[in-house]
């Protein structure tokens, strides 16, 4: 599958892709193959941003003063960022 | 000895008072005295004291921008630049702000500083940044701990979790605000992740009284927001004043939730997107389909009767049908035919000698057997042979008479 084949497109790309396959076939004037093609590939974007949006976790980096730009980078959640 | 002409010695002093860090920008308090208007709106008068005055000017674009503008009598503070007006011969105070004695040096100061970096261009309406549709990283500099990151982080879950957050704590209040803010702010400007930038930054205070807010109005801070990468979002919690760093910010909000609102797109709204387009995909896709398959049967349509198979059709049809026709008349014909070889049939038959002979008549063959139709063809005596219509008579010649015409009809009578 497509969607699986490239899980690095990321909901920008995925859904500008989805905004053009859906603006070029209503356009028209695609011929068959090129009609049926677009619309798989529009489904799997399609189900591929909903997924993106349904999986999604916050992740989130905290950058200290103290160290380096990229070493003081640690995980931290929701709870202990409220601490 | 150097002898300066007039207007040298004018240009050197006008040098001097407008390299001089001090009476650049200066403040002064005084009685404002001498007050004219000029006719094109600019206001002159003379700030002076028991012992001292000075010329002042303050220009009508100026004018127009103070709450107070100058009453004579009055005690004011007044910022502004020294200069030397040449062509008088007298020193002047450019006035750029305004105000009745006593008022706080805070507000000021940040009166002042406000002027400063609206004519460096910091505040520039052409200078705002939009903000990403989709952001990818969002820097959030605030106060560690406490409710401000926590309502941002919450919002920014519910809302569009797949972004991700760059957290860097400083504090927001007391001395050392001004410098953390600044580091915390070039540290999310110069971070990167697998070489991509932050895409915009959340700067954020929860409320608090003006004092508490000082830090948002330091000339370092609002130099940080403007030389950030990215567009930053101030969310410095005071609905009613702007702080410096709203006016630098490229977009303002009342409150850190609002600011997270504001940074990203709503997961909700966009899972309607998505279905809305799947659909238009699904109508879109049956449209041309059906378009197609129109054309389709059009074009087989127009490609029976443009056919050669469509021509064999018409031309087989026509043959078929002349065809018909030529057997009808045919038909016709032989029928027409038939019915003339028949008529000439009865015709032939009404000239037929043994016909003759049904009516009555008789041929006369003599010995050599020949018809005799003139009497002199036989001899008296001489043996005839007589045909009728059924049979042959034979005889024997007893006589003649010669006759021109109708020998047979006397001879018949003879008979």
């Amino acid at each position: 599958m497509e969607s699986s084949e490239r899980p690095a497109a990321s909901f920008e790309e995925a859904f500008q892709l989805l905004e053009d396959v859906v603006g070029c076939l209503e356009q028209g004037g695609l011929s068959l193959e090129e009609t049926l093609a677009r619309f798989e590939q529009g489904m799997h974007l399609a189900s591929r941003c909903l997924q993106l949006l349904d999986d999604a976790e916050l992740r989130v980096t905290r950058l200290l003063a103290d160290d380096g730009l990229q070493s003081g980078a640690e995980l931290m959640d929701l709870e202990s960022a409220a601490d | 000895v150097q002898v300066f002409s007039v207007a040298e010695l004018a240009l050197f002093l006008q040098e001097l008072f407008r390299f001089n860090p001090t009476l650049n920008d200066v403040w002064v308090k005084g009685e404002i005295s001498d007050l004219r208007r000029s006719p094109a709106g600019h206001f002159y008068f003379c700030l002076r004291d028991d012992t001292a005055q000075i010329k002042s000017v303050l220009f009508r674009g100026t004018a127009q921008r103070l709450v107070e503008l100058p009453q004579p009598g009055c005690a004011v503070v007044a910022h502004g630049c020294l200069d030397f007006y040449a062509a008088q011969g007298a020193c002047e105070l450019r006035v750029d702000l305004l105000y009745p004695e006593g008022v706080g040096l805070q507000l000021m100061q940040f009166e002042a500083l406000k002027l400063k970096l609206e004519q460096e261009g910091l505040f520039a309406l052409e200078r705002k940044r939009p903000l990403p549709t989709f952001p990818h990283r969002i820097g959030v500099v605030t106060s560690d701990g406490g409710a401000v990151i926590h309502d941002i982080l919450t919002v920014l879950e519910r809302r569009f979790p797949l972004v991700e957050v760059v957290f860097a704590p400083s504090a927001v209040q007391g001395e050392r605000a001004p410098g953390e803010l600044v580091a915390a702010i070039r540290r999310i400007s110069q971070f990167r992740h697998e070489g991509q930038p932050i895409d915009l930054v959340i700067l954020a205070r929860g409320g608090g009284s003006a004092d508490d807010l000082s830090a948002f109005n330091d000339e370092q801070v609002a130099r940080a927001i403007f030389a950030c990468g990215a567009p930053v979002i101030s969310a410095v919690g005071h609905q009613t004043d702007f702080t410096i760093a709203d006016l630098v910010a490229d977009v303002r909000s009342p409150t850190p939730s609002a600011a997270a609102e504001l940074a990203v797109p709503d997961r909700a709204a966009l899972r309607r997107e998505v279905r809305a387009m799947a659909d238009a995909l699904v109508e879109g896709t049956e449209a041309r389909l059906a378009e197609l398959r129109g054309h389709v049967a059009s074009a087989r349509q127009r490609l029976l009767l443009a056919s050669p198979m469509a021509a064999a059709h018409a031309r087989r049809a026509e043959l078929l049908d002349r065809l018909r026709r030529a057997e009808h008349a045919l038909a016709l014909s032989l029928q027409s035919h038939r019915y003339r070889v028949e008529s000439r049939r009865l015709q032939l038959q009404a000239l037929n000698p043994l016909a003759t002979l049904e009516r009555g008549y008789a041929i006369c063959y003599n010995h050599a057997g020949l018809v005799v139709t003139r009497a002199e063809q036989v001899a008296t005596g001489e043996r005839i042979v007589v045909q009728v219509a059924r049979g042959e008579l034979s005889g024997q010649v007893e006589g003649i008479q010669e006759r021109a015409d109708g020998v047979v009809g006397a001879a018949r009578r003879q008979l």
